[in-house]
């Protein structure tokens, strides 16, 4: 079913926040130059997936495998170690920061000699490296220097998604990328994750925009309830279908059955 | 059509932010102030109290401006630096070989201690996760009530005079103290720290959006604690420069300095919402609560009403910048 070689392989995680199983066992897989689309109803966990992955919120249990050796991603920065960026469902954007600021937020530029070890910033090196990194993304951010906080909606995104591009070097996971974006950018975004796959990385993609997640995915993941229920290359299976499986109508077929 | 002129005018006041109205009301102050006491006011003498007052309070406030910069408040800092002040003294009283490594000695202690209490305080807001209003609210009655137990609320006496003469009241041209040029220095080096390096662009991430900054792989806690110790160093610092003014511990007469210290940075345009700062507002921002209790002092007038109107103008400030943070 896997179309490649296995990227990142994620066996039997679960999450408990007091009463609350938000992943049950879930497993997953992403090959390399895979884009996985990863969808399910609200609160099926797809978030808390993503949070074990980055390492934002750890797995009780379970293993995660990256190029088939295990990893113990137990904070953000073991995951950013193995090249796996994340565009968060809340975009972590700084507001106050510019967008080259927070292109590089944590992770600054330095300048060189006493200075770096000062611990000076080099702004235009940073600068020049985010313009680059926009205009390979094809992604127009109007204004690099006014606060992220003043950018629309898309433009915000825009810079979420620019800077997990830029730094991946594995693996990009979006968490519903597209959420706020109105369809001309929902489209670029589409174009911008095939760009992301032809520059070698792997992409997963949850999303709730189900033709698009068709559209762009090679294989869609279905979550229910913390669980994995179905994994199918995006060709074999329409929208109507995903929705049944999301919900769970099939297996309520059977039961009644 | 000039309603909407005016709007736009007001908003472009309020974007442009309270820099401008920190400028402008030092200005009218020292105008009216001028206008009232002519040759008073601005002779010589009169200016170098001013810079000379300010002195201390630049320090705090500088440090205030950090505090404020992780969008925390610290309200120990008059509490931190009277502890210091008076680990210090003892230090320098007690010690009975040269005068000058006594007072180093002296500073040395006063900064490590500084420090240290920034730090207890930090570590209790970054890891105990307790919000930084009470964790230091704790932080300065502990402090205080163990001022008062080591002094038995009496002042230090006994510092050496080497220290108010060469360090307190050294002037340059009889209008800048050595206080003043080592107020302005910490001051350069805290902006220069906040705009030009990863310490300080990550200090204003994690006040802007500390969960983005911790999810990049940052130690958003140790780099609270750091914030809040360097901080508290800066309050050492001003119990240092404290004792060499005063030539004595000055147990009671700090508490008013928190308030003028975030009236000062607030003024000044720094956010109290943190992400957004300014240390050179600060530094103007000083010289409101400063140039007031002089002028009020030259004037003849109660100098209590300064208090009555440096609380006013602190609300007007926050009013400022809420209503900008209101508008985004
Ligand atoms: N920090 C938390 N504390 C308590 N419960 C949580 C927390 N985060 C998630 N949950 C719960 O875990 C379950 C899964 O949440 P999750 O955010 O992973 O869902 P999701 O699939 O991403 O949903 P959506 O499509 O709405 O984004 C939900 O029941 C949610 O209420
Ligand atoms: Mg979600």
């Amino acid at each position: 079913m896997i179309l490649t070689e296995p990227l990142l392989e994620v066996r039997d995680l679960e999450v408990t926040f007091g009463h609350i199983q938000a992943l049950r066992g879930a497993s997953l897989t992403v090959g390399k130059h895979e884009i996985v689309g990863l969808v399910g109803d609200n609160g099926a966990g797809k978030s808390t997936l993503v949070k074990a992955i980055s390492g934002v919120r750890p797995a009780d249990s379970g293993q995660i495998y990256v190029e088939g050796a295990p990893a113990t991603l137990g904070s953000p920065a073991a995951s950013r170690d193995l090249g796996i960026e994340v565009v968060y469902q809340d975009l972590a954007l700084a507001s106050h920061l510019d967008s080259v600021e927070n292109l590089f937020l944590g992770r600054q530029l330095r300048r060189g000699g006493v200075l770096r070890a000062l611990g000076f910033v080099d702004r235009a090196e940073m600068r020049r490296v985010a313009t680059e990194t926009f205009v390979t993304l094809k992604m127009t951010v109007k204004d690099l220097s006014t606060p992220v906080g003043d950018l629309s909606g898309g433009q915000r995104q825009a810079v979420a998604v620019a800077r997990a591009a830029h730094w991946a070097e594995r693996l990009i996971i979006m968490d519903e990328p597209t959420a706020a974006l109105g369809p001309v950018q929902t489209e670029q975004v589409g174009k911008m994750i095939r760009r992301v796959r032809e520059h070698g990385l792997s992409v997963l993609v949850v999303s709730h925009d189900l033709p698009q997640v068709l559209d762009i995915c090679d294989r869609v993941v279905v979550f229910r309830h913390g669980l994995a229920v179905a994994s199918v290359a995006s060709g074999d299976i329409g929208v109507r279908d995903l929705v049944d499986l999301m919900s769970g109508a099939e297996a309520a077929d059977e039961e009644e059955l | 059509m000039s309603s909407l002129s005016v709007a736009d005018l007001r908003k472009r006041i309020l974007y442009r932010g309270s820099p401008a109205l920190v400028w402008f009301t030092l200005v009218v102050l020292l105008v009216v102030f001028s206008a009232m006491a002519p040759g008073l006011f601005t002779s010589k003498v009169n200016i170098s109290n001013i810079l000379s007052d300010a002195s201390i309070l630049i320090v705090l406030a500088v440090a205030a401006t950090l505090i404020l910069a992780v969008g925390d408040f610290d309200l120990s800092i008059g509490a931190v630096l009277v502890f210091s002040g008076i680990l210090g003294a003892k230090v320098m009283i007690a010690w009975d070989g040269g005068v000058g490594t006594g007072i180093a000695l002296g500073l040395v202690v006063c900064l490590v201690s500084g420090a240290a209490c920034g730090a207890l305080s930090g570590a209790l807001v970054a890891y105990a996760r307790i919000p930084s209003i009470i964790t230091t609210l704790g932080v300065m009655g502990l402090l205080t009530g163990a001022s008062n137990l080591i002094t038995g609320g009496v002042d230090l006496r006994g510092l050496p005079p080497e220290l108010t003469r060469n360090i307190g009241n050294r002037s340059f041209g009889d209008v800048v103290s050595l206080p003043t040029i080592v107020a302005f220095v910490v001051a350069i080096i805290v902006a220069v720290i906040i705009r030009s390096t990863v310490f300080g662009r990550n200090t204003l991430a994690l006040g802007s959006n500390a969960e983005a900054l911790r999810r990049v792989g940052v130690d958003v806690r140790f780099h609270r604690m750091k914030v809040f110790a360097l901080a508290g160093m800066c309050y050492g610092l001003a119990g240092f420069l404290s004792l060499a003014k005063y030539s004595t511990t000055t147990i009671a007469g700090h508490s008013n300095d928190m308030l003028q210290a975030y009236t000062a940075a607030i003024l000044g345009g720094s956010s109290p919402f943190g992400g957004v700062v300014t240390v050179v507002g600060t530094v103007v921002g000083v010289f409101i609560p400063t140039t007031l209790q002089n002028g009020f002092v030259v004037l003849g007038i109660d100098p209590f009403w300064q208090q009555v109107a440096v609380g006013g103008v602190l609300l007007v400030a926050v009013f400022v910048q809420t209503y900008r943070k209101n508008q985004r």
